[in-house]
């Protein structure tokens, strides 16, 4: 489930005739694959042609490497953790309740968990993800294996992970789409009572909220 | 999908920024790459960046790229695309299918990138 089949190497998946040709050829002694010869031919004649700037590619790069990430969802739970009423808006109206802290997405559904109900969410399809709230997903996330066990079989998938359910526990996995992404609320972890907001943001991991894990209780309350 | 059929993440970029470093900074990545190789950050950006200045609605190349990852889903084990192959491959073919670059004059780029003629600047950069 967690291993990855690593990079590069096998060519794009729709190739021609002509580039039908193997694997990596030689560039200036470094080994270079039929990927990266496709990345910078797409890259160069966009650019060419006026279509992108490599500069808006440097940007929107660096934005989704550095700038966003999981921390943006960390916050939203933090707040509804703290904040009550935050809680129920962000349930019934999550596009409002985005906006309040500056993050603009419609298409978001959050789902609470509770001692009865365990959410999950997958996408059986592609790699559907609440990027603006989570960053990009995880290499496991696009796994033919999570994306089709997952909705089979979810407490052995989440058993996988570590996160052993009670057999009482409902488990409902949700399958994203391009219209409806869902961000898991996950349940705040006992000895937390005292920590702020910016505090407890801290604890909330990524894989919480895609609800393959819990939220762990900081190491100085267990 | 929101308006326009943009990605959902160019809203994103109106989201405030908080610590990114110090106590009070969240967990970022979980100790995982984002990208496994530059190559890859050049695929996800080319596509994400034409899909926001609106060369193609984000449907267009998400169907394709369905239909990427599930031809890869369908080989045996050991011969699967990496995710990022199929992103590749999908942008390519939706180029392709637009009219906006044609297989031959990608397939002359490449030539010229794999025999010195160019050089690789930007996938293989730091």
């Amino acid at each position: 489930m967690h291993d990855h089949r690593g990079g590069g190497g096998h060519g794009a998946e729709h190739r021609h005739e002509a580039e039908h040709h193997h694997e990596t050829e030689h560039h200036h002694g470094g080994e270079v694959s039929q990927t990266q010869l496709l990345t910078a031919a797409l890259e160069s004649l966009l650019v060419e042609k006026g279509l992108l700037s490599s500069d808006t590619i440097d940007q929107l790069v660096e934005r989704y490497e550095k700038d966003i990430g999981p921390m943006i969802g960390a916050r939203v739970v933090a707040r509804a953790w703290t904040d009550p009423a935050y809680k129920q808006r962000l349930l019934s109206d999550s596009a409002s309740a985005l906006a309040e802290l500056g993050i603009h997405m419609d298409n978001l559904v959050v789902v609470e968990n509770t001692p009865a109900v365990h959410n999950a969410v997958v996408c059986t399809l592609c790699s559907c993800y609440p990027w603006a709230v989570l960053g990009l997903p995880p290499t496991w996330y696009k796994e033919p294996a999570y994306r089709s066990r997952m909705v089979i079989e979810p407490r052995a998938v989440l058993r996988e992970f570590g996160l052993e359910l009670d057999g009482t526990v409902e488990v409902r996995v949700w399958d994203s789409s391009a219209e409806q992404r869902y961000l898991v609320l996950p349940e705040r972890p006992a000895g937390t009572e005292g920590m702020t907001e910016a505090e407890l943001a801290t604890l909330v991991s990524r894989d919480s909220m895609i609800g393959v894990a819990r939220v762990a209780a900081p190491a100085r309350a267990r | 999908m929101n308006q326009a059929g943009r990605p959902s993440i160019d809203n994103a970029a109106a989201s405030p920024r908080i610590d990114a470093e110090g106590p009070g900074a969240p967990p970022r990545r979980n100790g995982e790459l984002v990208f496994q190789a530059p190559w890859e950050g050049r695929a996800f950006g080319l596509a994400v960046a034409l899909g926001e200045e609106g060369l193609f609605a984000w449907e267009a190349f998400r169907t394709r790229l369905i239909a990427a990852i599930a031809a890869s889903d369908r080989r045996p084990e050991g011969e699967r695309r990496a995710y990022y192959e199929s992103w590749l491959g999908a942008l390519q073919r939706l180029l392709v299918d637009r009219g906006i670059l044609t297989a031959a004059e990608i397939e002359d780029r490449m030539r010229q990138f794999a025999t010195g003629q160019r050089d690789i600047v930007n996938p293989g950069a730091p």
